[in-house]
């Protein structure tokens, strides 16, 4: 919970992770690649007193995880979002049995999310089955530019990917985040188009789907499909450091969200360890729609109670606190939503 | 021997700009996506760089390719090499351009046909969002309202980089910059209906501000990742080991 100014916040951080980047975990020259991207994320966004050592970004453990995101971040609650990277990290970039080992310790605070691959077949397939009965899931976080074997990527309406959607609708797993990644197969394609998004959460109307980092880059064809359907939410994750970096790129961010998905289906989130959920959760509450940008209407308490915390809350049946909901439950789908989404 | 600007380097340079990042619509020589040139009596060494190892492939190879057509086309550079750095296929790549592999060579089975779709794609986002500035300035600087806008032609556009940059990217994706063609188009470059205008605005205002905003992380991470980038591109290291110049 954070408070400022009279007013208590209720602080979802939906995407979380703990990770080992050490070179004792790198499998190859990519999973260093990638932990050196990851890094220069953080050093590039972040406030300079807010930028960690190397050594410590590529392992931090979970009693670092547990003061920076609920001690001293203000979370109320938080989603692991699992990232598998099998074939870059010797036991996984994500470091899954310590995530859930966590979550499973503390299931008031912490929610553990896993992953599947579609390209496994109907192994995987029994694999997801066995994860969501010994993990509970109620969500899966799903990398859809992920390298396996000679594969790339996979696009989200191929036919075993939807094979395993539909084993998700079984299995109660109804919170489907998706984050799109550079790569994808055939290369001709642009493989962060969300086309397959839009396809999917057309036919899948039980399932909820988070596009991660609000699409970006694509941001633009985020909003069009997103506009269209009613089970299609954007997670902050990355697109939140610009409050810092670049406050009026965020606003034009935040605004155009507000515009095309409305207020109930945007998620704050830090993605830690990329940062740190205290000062963007202060930045964020502090932030307003600056002068120069009159096309957007200033952004209101409780827009931004329900994007901390009150939506996610809502997609994964947190209990909130009374004194921190909203006259009207955030999430509401029957709540007014901007012009774009009516159009 | 390094920054001496010479005529054959101000060349060099001069074919490097023509090349664009599809995404970010801008030349790789202003974005510091160019990290060093080289010439020699016999060839030219031209090193690339992007912001992170991640980038995506069909557009790294795109850059790749489009610098050694643009050395090329130049003339008199004797041999030319393109070599992209600290790229996660940065092997390949650099392998299929020096074997002129092409594109579907280079990648393999990973590739189907060819990048020009992709390519398509990108020049209509940049269309789009020359548009939006185009409007959006007459909205700025006249009387004129959303609602009038589906009768602004070509004409009717103030002269200035706005306009020269719409016109170009209308050649590029095939439409006319005759004086009487409307500058509000559809995705397919027909005229768009009045009451059409104002979503199609709206939805490019979100183009723009995402290949703006793309663009600005971009050269964020390159300087963050590189420490000699300067904010102007003007961080290519230059090396003249021609005998004669």
């Amino acid at each position: 919970m954070y408070e400022k100014n009279g007013e208590k916040y209720y602080v979802v951080d939906a995407h979380v992770h703990l990770w080992d980047g050490r070179e004792s975990n790198l499998k190859n020259v990519h999973g260093k690649q990638f932990i050196d991207c990851f890094y220069d994320y953080h050093r590039n966004l972040s406030p300079e007193d807010e930028v960690w050592d190397y050594d410590t970004y590529t392992y931090y453990g979970a009693d670092r995880l547990m003061k920076d995101v609920f001690d001293d971040g203000y979370a109320d609650h938080a989603i692991f979002q699992a990232t598998l990277l099998s074939d870059f990290y010797k036991t996984g970039f994500g470091q899954t049995e310590e995530a859930f080992g966590l979550a499973s310790k503390h299931p008031d605070k912490l929610t553990y999310n896993h992953a599947y691959d579609p390209r496994n077949g109907e192994e995987g397939l029994e694999q997801l089955r066995r994860d969501a009965e010994r993990m509970n899931l109620k969500g899966v976080k799903l990398y859809t530019a992920e390298w396996h074997g000679d594969s790339r990527g996979y696009k989200l309406d191929e036919p075993w990917s939807r094979r395993y959607l539909e084993e998700c609708l079984k299995l109660g797993i109804k919170n489907i985040h998706v984050h799109k990644g550079p790569t994808i197969r055939p290369l001709d394609r642009d493989a962060f188009d969300v086309a397959d998004i839009d396809k999917v959460a057309t036919d899948y109307l039980d399932l909820n789907f988070v596009v991660e980092h609000v699409g970006l880059p694509r941001l633009e064809d985020f909003c069009w499909i997103a506009t269209q359907e009613s089970n299609v939410y954007g997670g902050l994750a990355v697109a939140m450091p610009f409050v810092h970096a670049r406050p009026k790129y965020f606003a034009q961010i935040i605004g155009e969200l507000l515009y095309w998905l409305g207020e109930d289906k945007i998620l704050f989130a830090s993605d830690y360890a990329l940062w740190t959920p205290q000062w963007l959760v202060e930045k964020f509450v502090d932030f307003q729609i600056p002068a120069d940008l009159p096309e957007y209407a200033p952004i209101t308490t409780a827009q931004k109670k329900k994007i901390l915390g009150l939506n996610a809350a809502a997609l994964y049946d947190l209990d909130v606190p009374q004194e921190l909901r909203l006259p009207t439950d955030a999430g509401d789908t029957s709540v007014e939503v901007a012009a774009g989404a009516r159009a | 021997m390094t920054a001496v600007a010479t005529s054959v380097v101000d060349e060099i340079v001069a074919a490097l700009s023509t090349v664009t990042d599809p995404e970010l619509d801008e030349p790789i020589t202003t974005l510091g996506f160019v990290r060093s040139i080289r010439v020699d009596d016999t060839k030219v060494v031209v090193h690339l760089r992007l912001p992170t190892s991640f980038c995506s492939p069909n557009f790294a190879y795109l850059m790749a390719s489009d610098s050694v057509d643009a050395l090329r086309r130049v003339g008199g550079l004797g041999r030319v090499v393109v070599l992209l750095d600290d790229h996660h296929d940065s092997d390949k790549i650099n392998a299929g351009l020096a074997a002129d592999a092409g594109y579907v060579g280079t990648f393999g089975v990973e590739a189907e046909t060819s990048l020009d779709e992709l390519r398509r794609i990108f020049r209509h986002k940049a269309h789009t969002a020359a548009m939006e500035r185009c409007a959006e300035a007459l909205l700025k600087d006249s009387a004129m309202t959303v609602d009038d806008l589906h009768q602004v032609t070509l004409a009717d556009l103030r002269e200035g980089p706005h306009k020269e940059a719409l016109l170009r990217r209308r050649v590029a994706i095939g439409l006319g910059v005759h004086p009487d063609d409307p500058v509000l188009v559809d995705e397919d470059g027909a005229p768009l209906a009045a009451d059409a205008v104002p979503l199609r605005l709206r939805f490019a205002k979100a183009v723009r501000i995402s290949i703006e905003g793309n663009s600005h992380f971009c050269r964020g991470l390159l300087a963050t990742r590189y420490a000699d980038v300067e904010p102007d591109g003007s961080s290519i290291r230059v090396t003249n080991a021609r005998s004669t110049s």
